[in-house]
């Protein structure tokens, strides 16, 4: 027997956890906001696009938007088995290649901007 | 002292003559200070010496007695009557096949311990015959918690996961496997994290931590298995960048 491999993903999904707790809710609520009509400075069309286009700020909405994805894919594999889902492997493969795909196209959309 | 009618609703099964358990009612002149243990004793004394479950110290220390009380799995023997309505109902503990009325069978989790190893081990030479290993306060309040576990296995009738695949590990065992694993004098951590950290170890548990709620000895097994996960985690980490076992 060795470590299962559930340890790496696992992983992924703690630090998804820990910044989608975080960040999400002020996400959420900043985007109401902007909806609503009211722009603060800092979240116009010209400093969102400056922040995606510097490093820095495409590094932080990179951990942000994978960590999150596969925090919500390994939370999905949980909720599939405890509604007595028993096909584990089928489940994770699928979650877990959507969180995949999910990475590479934020990376590949980030670095374009 | 004051007495209290109490009605208790006694599940029964015996595999030799019943197809599937019943409920048998009792009518039990309860003492006010009683636990549910003692009036279980009344019964077996006085109404019906058939009736079979397992107790021995009456004092939260053998954890023999847990069952379901009212759905709910205690110790019975710090059950009291005076915490509950006239009528209870007692179980056998949920998640254990039944040997007979309350008597569960506990071979799946005292397997399971034994592959816990939960006894120090130590890699290095031992200390000298007349000397200890030492450890400071500070060290032993770091598990002291762990050790009060009494193995009544009330935890693995609470837990949703042990009772979806029984192949789970579950709560108590993990949480002993834990208390060796952070006690500052053991070395068999990355041992013992290769049979708990494994597919059926730490990751099928969905932090739900019913396990800590129900604890009659206030053990936080949830907590040591989140922390153990994340021990599994790092050991990975080692073990494939390292190449091996640390």
């Amino acid at each position: 027997m060795a470590i299962a491999k559930k340890a790496f993903v696992w992983g992924l999904f703690a630090a998804g956890g820990t910044v989608t707790a975080f960040v999400f809710p002020v996400l959420i609520a900043l985007f109401l906001i902007v909806a609503l009509g009211i722009v603060p400075e800092g979240l116009r069309f010209e400093n969102i696009y400056a922040f995606a286009t510097n490093w820095v700020g495409k590094t932080a909405l990179f951990i942000v938007i994978s960590l999150s994805l596969w925090h919500a894919a390994h939370r999905l594999r949980v909720v599939f088995h405890d509604f007595g889902v028993r096909m584990d492997n089928a489940v994770a493969n699928a979650v877990y290649l959507v969180a995949l795909i999910g990475t590479v196209l934020t990376a590949f959309y980030l670095y374009k901007i | 002292m004051s007495m209290r009618q109490m009605e208790l609703e006694v599940m029964r099964y015996d595999p030799e003559q019943d197809d599937e358990p019943h409920f048998q009612s009792y009518s039990v002149p309860c003492e006010d200070d009683w636990a549910i243990l003692d009036a279980l004793n009344y019964v077996k004394e006085n109404i019906d010496t058939t009736l079979a479950y397992r107790w021995s110290c009456h004092m939260m220390v053998c954890g023999s007695c847990g069952m379901m009380v009212n759905g709910e799995p205690s110790l019975t023997c710090k059950t009291f009557i005076r915490d509950l309505p006239d009528k209870v109902r007692i179980e056998p503990l949920e998640n254990f096949p039944i040997e007979r009325d309350l008597v569960v069978v506990l071979d799946d989790v005292m397997e399971k311990l034994r592959m816990a190893k939960p006894f120090i081990i130590r890699h290095d030479e031992p200390p000298p015959e007349d000397q200890e290993y030492t450890q400071s306060r500070a060290a032993l309040y770091k598990f002291k918690q762990y050790t009060m576990c009494v193995n009544c296995m009330c935890c693995y009738a609470a837990c949703p996961q042990y009772a979806l695949d029984s192949s789970f590990i579950g709560p108590a065992v993990l949480a002993l496997a834990h208390r060796y694993n952070i006690d500052s004098r053991d070395q068999g951590k990355s041992e013992r994290l290769d049979l708990l950290a494994d597919h059926d170890g730490v990751w099928e548990c969905s932090f739900v931590g019913a396990c800590s709620e129900v604890c009659p000895k206030s053990v936080d097994p949830a907590a040591a298995v989140q922390q153990m996960k994340i021990d599994g985690a790092k050991e990975w980490w080692k073990q494939k960048l390292g190449g091996g076992k640390s």
